[in-house]
Parts: C-alpha cells; sequence; structure tokens
C-alpha cells in the first residue's frame, strides 16, 4: 500500500489547482535548474538506477533507451517525442495525467530531452482528447509565460515543445507509426532497424516515451533513484498508475506501488468485484492486448511485470478490465478482436488478412457456430501472425486470442457443442 | 566486405547488402512479393522472412534487413542465416496462406495466368485446400485509365504500383487507403494515371490485379512467340520483348538493359502494338488518274525505275525515322550508284552536319552516364515527351540530391525540379555570361551534363546555337578526358546511324526543306519518301512521289506509288540509339500482304533502275554495311564520338542565332508517328491528355 507521501501524482483527480502556481506548490519546478546541472549522464544514470521501466505497455528500461541516443550530435537535431496516443481500450492514465497534472510531464519533457541533447521535443496527443490537449496547451503556455521553457528559459537549455493532434489511429501509438504521422504521412509502422534512436523523426535521433515515465522522472530525479527503487520489489521498481475498469464496483484510476497484490488493489481502491468474490470470472490486466486470465490464475498474483509474467499474461500498461460471470467471454475477446481488425493499418500481411479471419471465427465461435476442431486451427492462425509482422499490433491481436483459447477452451466447446445439439433438436 | 553465411554457405558481400541479396549471390531462393530492386523497400508482404541466427526469436524480412545489421557470433562467426529450416518454411506457408484467403480463385479468367507470381509461389509454399471457412472480401474496380485494367479484389497490397508512381515516374498517380482489411490501391479521385510510363505497373503487378486494359484477354504467355528486339517510338532504343502469336504482334515487354532503359518502356512503346495492325500497306499502289489502284510488284517498280532511268539527277530521296541501318546504307548506297544528291534522313528538318563528328551528335555522357552526372543543362527539350525512359533516369539522379538543374526552353512539368534559366538563346547568352549564377553551378561539377534537344537542332539556326551550347560546354569543363557531358538527345529512333553513315545531301544536294520546295516547284522530278511522314506533304499531290512504308498515312497519301514495307517488328535491322549504342533488333513477324522487307524492295528497285546493289541477302548487306563502317558489326556497344568533335563543334561559326525560343518538338506525346497514329490505344491517350490539359488550363 503506497504512502501518500510517496505519491507522484498528487492532483491526479484535479481536485487541486491544476495550473502552474497550484503545481508548483505540490512540487513541480522545484531544482530543475540543479537537476540540469548535474549533467545529463548523471540524469541518465539516475534514471536506470531507480528502475523505472516504460509504463506505455512493453516495459522497456527508461533509462536504458535514453542512453541510446547519440552523446555528440553528428550535425542532426535530436529529439523527444513523447506518445500521449493514448488508445488502448482499458487505458486511461495519460488521459488524466493530462487532464489534471500536466505540469510533470511539461517539467519531464525539459529534464529528457536535455538528457538526450534534444532542443525541441513532440507531444502527439490522441486525436480524441480535445479537452486533454487543451488543458496540455494551456499548462506549455503557462510554462512559456513563466519562463520555465523556450528558446530563453531560466534553466540555461533552449526547449521547445509542441503538441500534435493525432487523427484518432490506435495504430499511430506504435511509435514509428507515431513518428511517419507526425511527419505529416499516413500512420503506418516503419521497418526496424533504423531504430528511432538512429534514424527517427525527419531521420534524426529520437526517443519516443510514454506520457507517464516521461511524467515520473523529475520526482524521480529530485526524491532520488533510491527512493523509487525501494518501492516495488526488485525489477518492478516503483509507483504506477493502475486503472481499473469493468465489473467492479468503483472503477477507478489510483497511483499504487508497483506489485501490489490483485486482491487488495481491487478492494482498496475499486470496491470490490461486483457481486463479490466468487462472481470473478476473467481479468485483462493491462489494456486489451493482454492476454486474459481466468480467476483463479490471477487471485494472488501480484500486479506487476513478473508477477503478470507468472501467470502467462503481460502487465501492460496496468489497465485492468474486470470480467464477472455476467461475461460472455467469447464475445468480450470477440470485440476485443473486431478493435484490433478496424485499427490494423493493412500495410503487412499477416496483420491485415489475419485480424479480419480471427474475429470472423470468433463471432461464429461466440454463436457456437463452428467446428471443435476449428479451435486448434485458430489458434495456428494466431501463431502465423504473432511474430511476423513489421510491428507489435500483429502480436497484440493475436494474444487475446491465444488467451482465449488457453485459458477458456471447455467455454467455447461447450458452446460449440451446445449449439449442435440445439440444431439437432430444431432438426427433429 | 562482410562475410556471411547463408544455409552453412560463407560467402562475401558487401555490408549493405540486404539479406535477400545476400542469399540470392548464395543460390537460395527467395520468395518475395513486395520487394523490387528498382523501388524502396516496403517489406510488407512477409514473404521472404528468414530465420538469423543470435537475431529474435522470430523470422526477418530480409529484404528489409541488412548484412550488417546482425551481430557476429560471440566468437567473431560470421552472423548465420537459414532459407529452408521448419521455422522459415512455417512461416512462409502461414504469410501463403493469409494472402490467399482473400484472394479470389479466378485464375482461369485472370489475364496475369501463367506469369503470376502469387501462382508461382503458391506453386511452392501453397497447400492445396482452404481453411479459410468465411467470405471472401471483394474491391470496387478502379478506372485509372485506358492503359491499366485493375480486378482490385486480386490485389495482395504489395504497394509496387504506389512505389513506382512516386519514385520512378514521378506522377505519385497511386495510393494506399484505408486500413486494415479494408486498404485499396486507388488514383484516389479515380482519375486516369499522367504518367508517360505507367503501363510498367502492370510488369509490376505481382498478381492480377493491375493488367495491360488494350491486351485484356487476348491471349495466354505460353501461346506466344517471344522475340528480342529495339524500340524505335524515340531514340532511346528501349530493349524489347516482342510476343506474337502467329502473325500477329500481341503485345510488347520491356527486355533488361542496365545501360538503356533498366526494366521500363513508355506507354507509346509498348501500347502501340495495335497501330500495327490497322492502315498497314499491304500491296503495292499506282495512281491511275488521280486515284490509287492496286497493282503488282512488278508494275509498282516497273513504275518508278522508268521515272528515275529517265533522269536520275532529278531524283529526291528523303528518308524517315523508321529505317535500319542496313536500309540506310542501303539507300545511300543506291543514291551514290545512281548519282543523286538530294537525299537527306534528316526529315525533321534537323541542321546537325556529320562533318562536325561524331562527337558533335551524340548522347556522349551515355544514359547510364546521368546516374553519374552531378549537374544538368537542358536546352531545348523536354525529355518527359521526347523519351520518358530518359527522363526517369534523370529523376533517378535527381532525387539522390545534390544534382542543381537548369533548364533553357518551354517551361513544363518535368517530373523534377529545375531553375529556368530563359526561354531560347538570349538565355542560353545569359547563362553564359555568368548572369544568373548557373555558370557558377555548372562550373564548379565535376561532371556537368549539357543535354540538348531537337527544339534546338530542328531551328533554321539549329547549327549556331548547337556550337554555342557546346562552346559553354566546352568553358564549364563538361568536355574532357574522363568526362564528355555534350549531349544530344535525338527523337528519332535511327538517327545517329543515319548521321554516321551519311545520309545527308551530297556536294550541292539539298536538305529537307529544299527537296520538299523543289519538288513543288516541279524541279525535282522524282521523290521518293523512305518511311518519311513527319515532313509538310502540302503541294506534292500532283508531283510524282514513291513512297515505301507501313501506313496509309501522311507520305502514302501524297504518293504516286506506294510500295509496301515492313514495319520494325517486321524486319530484322540495327538500330543506333542515341547515345551511339548498336543494337539489332529481330523479326518477331512477317509483313502483311505483299509487304516486302524494305531492303530487298530496294534491291528490286536498284535492279531495275540499273544500278544493281551488290547484295542478295540481309547478311550480305549487314557485311558490306560492317566493312563500310565496323562500328556496326559491335553490336550492344556505344560506337562513342570524341571530345575534340565537340571542341570543333564549339569553335565553328554557323552564323547568327535568332531570338525566338525554343519550341518543343513533340506537339502530342501518343501521336508521334505512322504506327502510333494508327493505334487507337494511342488515340484514346492523346484525347485524354488533351482532355486532361485542357481541364487543367480551366
Amino acid at each position: 500500500m503506497l504512502h501518500d507521501r510517496d505519491r507522484i501524482f498528487t492532483n491526479i483527480y484535479g481536485l487541486k489547482d491544476k495550473s502552474l502556481k497550484g503545481a508548483m506548490a505540490r512540487g513541480s519546478w522545484d531544482g530543475t535548474k540543479a537537476i540540469l546541472e548535474q549533467g545529463r549522464d548523471w540524469i541518465i544514470d539516475q534514471i536506470k538506477a531507480s528502475g523505472l521501466k516504460g509504463r506505455g505497455g512493453a516495459g522497456f528500461p527508461t533509462g536504458l533507451k535514453w542512453s541510446f541516443m547519440p552523446k555528440v550530435s553528428d550535425g542532426r537535431p535530436h529529439y523527444l517525442v513523447v506518445n500521449a496516443d493514448e488508445s488502448e481500450p482499458g487505458t486511461c492514465k495519460d488521459r488524466d495525467i493530462l487532464r489534471n497534472d500536466p505540469h510533470h510531464l511539461v517539467e519531464g519533457c525539459l529534464i529528457a530531452s536535455f538528457a538526450m541533447g534534444a532542443n525541441a521535443a513532440y507531444i502527439y496527443v490522441r486525436g480524441e482528447f480535445i479537452r486533454e490537449r487543451e488543458a496540455l496547451q494551456r499548462a506549455i503556455d503557462e510554462a512559456y509565460d513563466a519562463k520555465l521553457i523556450g528558446k530563453d528559459n531560466i534553466h540555461g537549455w533552449p526547449f521547445d515543445l509542441y503538441v500534435h493532434h493525432g487523427a484518432g489511429a490506435y495504430i499511430c501509438g506504435e511509435e514509428t507509426a507515431l513518428l511517419e504521422s507526425l511527419e505529416g504521412k499516413k500512420g503506418q509502422p516503419r521497418l526496424k532497424p533504423p531504430f528511432p534512436a538512429n534514424a527517427g523523426l525527419w531521420g534524426c535521433p529520437t526517443t519516443v516515451n510514454n506520457v507517464e515515465s516521461i511524467a515520473v522522472s523529475p520526482t524521480i530525479l529530485r526524491r532520488s533513484a533510491a527512493w523509487f527503487s525501494s518501492i516495488g520489489r526488485p525489477n518492478n521498481n516503483g509507483t504506477k498508475l493502475f486503472m481499473i475498469s469493468g465489473h467492479v464496483n468503483k472503477p477507478c484510476v489510483v497511483e499504487e506501488e508497483m506489485g501490489i497484490p490483485f486482491k487488495e488493489l481491487i478492494e482498496k481502491h475499486a470496491g470490490g468485484i461486483r457481486g463479490g468474490w466468487d462472481n470473478l470470472l476473467a481479468v485483462i490486466p493491462g489494456g486489451a492486448s493482454c492476454p486474459a486470465v481466468r480467476a483463479d490464475q490471477i487471485m494472488d498474483a501480484q500486479m506487476d511485470f513478473d508477477g503478470m509474467r507468472a501467470i502467462g499474461s503481460s502487465f501492460g500498461t496496468g489497465g485492468l478490465i474486470v470480467m464477472d460471470k455476467s461475461t460472455d467471454i467469447i464475445k468480450a475477446i470477440a470485440r476485443i478482436s473486431y478493435f484490433f481488425r478496424h485499427e490494423s493499418c493493412g500495410q503487412c500481411t499477416p496483420c491485415r488478412e489475419g485480424t479480419g479471419w480471427m474475429w470472423r471465427v470468433l463471432e461464429r465461435f461466440a454463436k457456437g457456430e463452428a467446428e471443435p476442431a476449428e479451435i486448434d486451427m485458430l489458434f495456428q492462425v494466431t501463431k502465423q501472425i504473432e511474430g511476423h509482422t513489421i510491428c507489435a499490433l500483429g502480436d497484440a491481436a493475436a494474444w487475446p486470442v491465444q488467451a482465449l483459447i488457453r485459458n477458456f477452451r471447455p467455454v467455447i466447446e461447450e458452446r460449440i457443442a451446445a449449439a449442435k445439439a440445439a440444431r439437432r433438436v430444431a432438426a427433429e | 566486405m562482410a562475410k556471411i553465411k547463408i544455409d552453412g554457405r560463407e560467402i562475401d558481400v558487401a555490408p549493405e547488402t540486404s539479406l535477400l541479396q545476400a542469399c540470392e549471390a548464395a543460390g537460395a531462393e527467395v520468395p518475395r512479393f513486395c520487394f523490387h530492386e528498382r523501388l524502396s523497400v516496403a517489406g510488407n508482404c512477409r514473404m521472404c522472412l528468414v530465420e538469423v541466427k543470435g537475431g529474435p526469436p522470430k523470422p526477418q524480412a530480409s529484404c528489409a534487413m541488412a548484412v550488417r545489421d546482425l551481430r557476429p557470433g560471440p566468437n567473431g562467426e560470421p552472423p548465420e542465416v537459414f532459407t529452408t529450416t521448419p521455422m522459415v518454411k512455417r512461416a512462409r506457408e502461414g504469410v501463403m496462406e493469409f494472402l490467399l484467403i482473400n484472394h479470389p480463385l479466378d485464375c482461369p479468367i485472370c489475364d496475369q495466368g501463367g506469369e503470376c507470381d502469387l501462382q508461382d509461389q503458391a506453386m511452392a509454399y501453397g497447400v492445396d485446400t482452404s481453411r479459410f471457412a468465411e467470405n471472401k472480401r471483394a474491391v470496387e474496380d478502379k478506372d485509372i485509365g485506358p492503359l491499366v485494367k485493375t480486378v482490385m479484389t486480386r490485389c495482395i497490397q504489395c504497394t509496387r504500383c504506389v512505389r513506382f508512381t512516386a519514385e520512378v515516374a514521378g506522377t505519385a498517380d497511386m495510393g494506399l487507403i484505408s486500413r486494415g482489411e479494408d486498404v485499396e490501391i486507388t488514383t484516389y479521385l479515380e482519375t486516369a494515371m499522367a504518367s508517360e510510363m505507367q503501363g510498367n505497373v502492370v510488369d509490376l503487378c505481382p498478381v492480377g490485379a493491375l493488367t495491360s486494359k488494350p491486351y485484356e484477354f487476348t491471349a495466354r504467355p505460353w501461346e506466344l512467340a517471344k522475340t528480342e528486339s529495339i524500340d524505335v517510338m524515340d531514340g532511346l532504343g528501349s530493349n524489347i520483348r516482342v510476343d506474337a502469336r502467329g502473325r500477329e504482334v500481341l503485345r510488347i515487354l520491356p527486355r533488361l538493359n542496365e545501360d538503356v532503359n533498366e526494366e521500363w518502356i513508355s506507354d507509346k512503346t509498348r501500347h502501340v502494338v495495335d497501330g500495327l495492325k490497322v492502315q498497314r500497306l499491304d500491296r503495292p499502289y499506282v495512281r491511275v488518274a488521280g486515284r490509287l489502284k492496286p497493282a503488282s510488284w512488278s508494275e509498282a517498280l516497273g513504275a518508278v525505275a522508268d521515272r528515275i532511268g529517265a533522269n536520275p539527277k532529278k531524283t529526291a530521296v528523303i528518308v524517315g525515322d523508321f529505317a535500319t541501318a542496313e536500309e540506310l546504307y542501303a539507300v545511300k548506297s543506291l543514291a551514290d550508284a545512281l548519282g543523286i544528291v538530294d537525299i537527306d534522313a534528316r526529315s525533321d528538318g534537323s541542321k546537325i552536319d556529320p562533318a562536325w563528328g561524331r562527337g558533335a551528335y551524340r548522347f556522349n555522357a551515355t544514359i547510364a552516364g546521368i546516374e553519374e552526372a552531378d549537374a544538368l543543362l537542358v536546352v531545348g527539350s523536354n525529355p518527359r515527351l521526347e523519351a520518358p525512359v530518359l527522363n526517369a533516369r534523370i529523376r533517378k539522379r535527381w532525387r539522390k540530391g545534390g544534382f542543381p538543374i537548369g533548364v533553357i526552353g518551354e517551361e513544363a512539368d518535368l517530373l523534377w525540379a529545375y531553375n529556368h534559366l530563359g526561354d531560347g538563346p538570349t538565355g542560353l547568352a545569359r547563362l553564359a555570361s555568368g548572369e544568373n549564377g548557373f555558370l557558377e553551378v555548372l562550373k564548379a561539377a565535376k561532371k556537368p551534363l549539357i543535354l540538348v534537344g531537337n527544339g534546338v537542332t530542328t531551328r533554321p539556326d539549329g547549327a549556331a546555337v548547337l556550337a554555342e551550347v557546346a562552346k559553354l560546354a566546352v568553358a564549364v569543363g563538361a568536355v574532357g578526358d574522363d568526362w564528355n557531358g555534350f549531349s544530344v538527345l535525338h527523337t528519332s529512333a535511327n538517327r545517329v546511324a543515319a548521321l554516321d553513315l551519311g545520309v545527308v545531301p551530297g556536294a550541292g544536294g539539298r536538305s529537307t526543306d529544299e527537296i520538299l520546295a523543289a519538288t513543288r516547284k516541279g524541279e525535282i522530278d522524282t521523290l521518293i519518301l523512305v518511311g518519311a511522314d513527319e515532313i509538310d506533304t502540302s503541294g506534292l499531290k500532283d508531283r510524282f512521289v514513291v513512297y515505301l512504308g507501313t501506313h496509309g498515312d501522311k507520305g502514302a497519301s501524297a504518293a504516286s506509288v506506294i510500295l509496301p514495307g515492313a514495319a520494325y517488328t517486321e524486319k530484322s535491322g540495327i538500330f543506333v540509339n542515341t547515345e551511339g549504342r548498336v543494337q539489332l533488333a529481330d523479326r518477331a513477324v512477317f509483313p502483311p500482304g505483299e509487304a516486302r522487307e524494305d531492303w530487298a524492295i530496294l534491291r528490286a528497285l536498284s535492279a531495275l533502275a540499273g544500278a544493281t546493289l551488290p547484295f542478295d541477302s540481309l547478311s550480305e548487306l549487314r557485311a558490306k554495311l560492317a566493312a563500310a563502317d565496323p562500328a556496326f558489326a559491335e553490336i550492344d556497344t556505344v560506337a562513342a564520338g570524341t571530345s575534340e568533335d565537340v571542341i570543333r563543334l564549339a569553335g565553328l561559326s554557323a552564323g547568327q542565332t535568332d531570338g525566338r525560343p525554343f519550341v518543343g518538338v513533340i506537339a502530342d506525346f501518343h501521336l508521334t508517328n505512322p504506327i502510333a497514329r494508327a493505334s487507337k490505344t494511342m488515340a484514346t491517350c492523346s484525347r485524354l491528355r488533351a482532355g486532361q490539359l485542357a481541364a487543367a488550363a480551366e
């Protein structure tokens, strides 16, 4: 259980003053100049030592990612790009940061840009986030007015921060598709290598980070890496915004320590499962692309990267979708499958063709209009998509389906058998 | 060089080589759809997946990964790639299954059948049954012009066509719209494509989504006899393959030649085919009482021979653009034997004099040399219309960057950015005086290319302007020992051969315009047009004009005697392109009806006129030609000119230049010659283009 004194996002619910003044009263922009004066290497070392892992879903160590940027510029400018294209179903933390606590992000952008030698940063905001973009822009304008950022700011590192508004495509949350979109092209993922740290935005060294990863970094540097790494457990350090949605009594976004037991998280913050713990059917622990697990699997699990891997799922962004026994799990996964079919960019073959195939088969499964042999066939199809695509959307589309078959196979089989029996009765 | 092991075989390749190319070099075949050597890498079909040792535990797209992207083993062993492992096999079969689930099973009615990449690779990686129990996707067809037919349901979204139009053609006609399963290739607003090279997307399309509209449902590839030939639609001499069934040419495809056309051809080259079948002269005619009456060969040839024999000195010859080197030599020999001095193969009125030397009228930089150049000046030419494939080469060089281009002449959309430096000789003078700064650009360049078009050479002051251009070329250092950037772009297929063989007026002879004027005035008794149609035929009706050619076009309608000849697909012959490359075209089919190969007609005529030419077969004629000029025996090599020729031209005093602007020599790209004018396809394209231009002007 996280103490209030260890919270980073002290205004995540927007109950306090959202302005720069309010944020500064809560500690933002305190001693930023002193942090920058410690130098690039110190900042990157601190972030590395804090054990901060990317909060966008993949969990790549943030400090390590920053260290990939060239130490000395070869003449090309460096860029920081913040991925605020938060579109994963079940994930809604960046939205709250943007609209209620944006100054963490603005300060983080300055520090991170300094750490990687970038004089400009772009925040790519999801198309649907209208008010969030306005709140963010307000915060940036305030920071410009107070000379906290800008060409000639009080921190001595010329820095411009731009907000770019997307058009609402999920795929633009993929870092290279985001860069394409930012360049004004169609949002289709690029081939890697080259990676963005070598050739990113307009061919220049670029780092793409999640909103939360950047927003927590100023507090980590202010309060020390040791403080951050003391929270949670080894390899899963720090605090994290959890998003609890679905069949709980009080859905919420809450900052908690990494590794908090699932049960505690739900009981303390979400008011328990609708209809009690016995009514829990399944949980998708990290946003729609993460494999759904059964109640018995997750009941005693710890909510962090290793905890979720141990039960064959993935921590993702920490967006829990809780489903009680009123849920038709096949229909639920079919809906997720429809989402990925709809959001596939259509560039590469397995994802373009496979996502639609999976969705159609699942829709039939939901009605029981299938043969039992098709369950294995569908599993093979998911395997033909996974790992064969340009970006990770193929994997993201395949995992929920694989998890459905792995964890809920009897449900599908029963459904098919029941439909068969019904047809037989109807025929007689 | 970097070492890499492919399926256990170690090879040495350049580090930037893609894995796919490295695999090919090692003899391991890698299937692919989206990858194409001349287009950017898309990596989207996922067919070329290979297993990489030490890499991530998933298959990698070999087209998108370079050898240098792979890390060596812990003890410095070369990285390893496998193309035959179970992982690779599974991956490819999976991709193939995905490609096929939404692909229609309409191979029996698909024009791509028999030459379809998907069909071929499905034989290797596909399975015989489908596990796909859902409905297949269908996509609406698009109308993208008269040349490319679409069946978009067959499309596998490899985006080769999109990349071709954006990168090579430069018109960005096509694009991929929508997302996921709903993606479609389209011209956005379903407008017709604007490129002069759009037909190439048909060759690039690995499936039957884009097929040739004029060739629709015409033949299967295995029914066709394939003949290697040379294109005559422009001065480039694109290498082509003529596909024929029986006596009929059905289609023309490009043939790979890195030095000339790479693997592209223009739409005129490709789709002029139907023009070979209509308006053909298939028997001799003689004008009797004002009307052309069918005649026998002996009657027709006899009438001509009598006329010439009466007064050979009052006979003139104009040779057109399609004559082979053999025919040019035969005509020249016949003229010499009869003492005819009024002979000219420069039917467009070009002022080039072969006496200046070969370097003065060749594309000295060579076509492939365009890629080495580092600055370009275009004078009096619109390469987009005069040689679209050469223009694509300029664009290719321009896309690499560091290639400043200046244009003096008409300001047209040439598909690359340029500085417009003037309209005519005054612009040239301003440039030479250093007024606009481009002189410094050319001087600073190591290999400046000066491209001169027929807009210069066909002017009355053509020789003077050409001398000025040569002077400029010499002044900026474009003409040296290791680089000769003075390059003349001819629009006529065999003009260089005509000039090399000296098919120009003899001592005291008349040039094309003078011959025509003299004929009208009655100073010339007999005018022989050897395939010459691009001339002013007015006032010739009452004169004795002999037309030896293939189509009922301008020349034939003015003729008193018509001798039906063979078109370029119907004879074997040597063509020398604008850079001086000697190329041999083979015969694909026989001439129609009683038409004969032109050299044989000339030989028969010579006998009747009492000056029998000394050969009885094409091989004997070719031997004579080679004896006269050994360069013509060196097939596929460039018979180069020298720098001295250009320097001499620069010093030529050829009179004053006048101030008129340079005018384009091609008014209608699609209708530049009798074959194209006979083609329905070309007429459709021409009408469409005129409409597009009118719409754009509004």
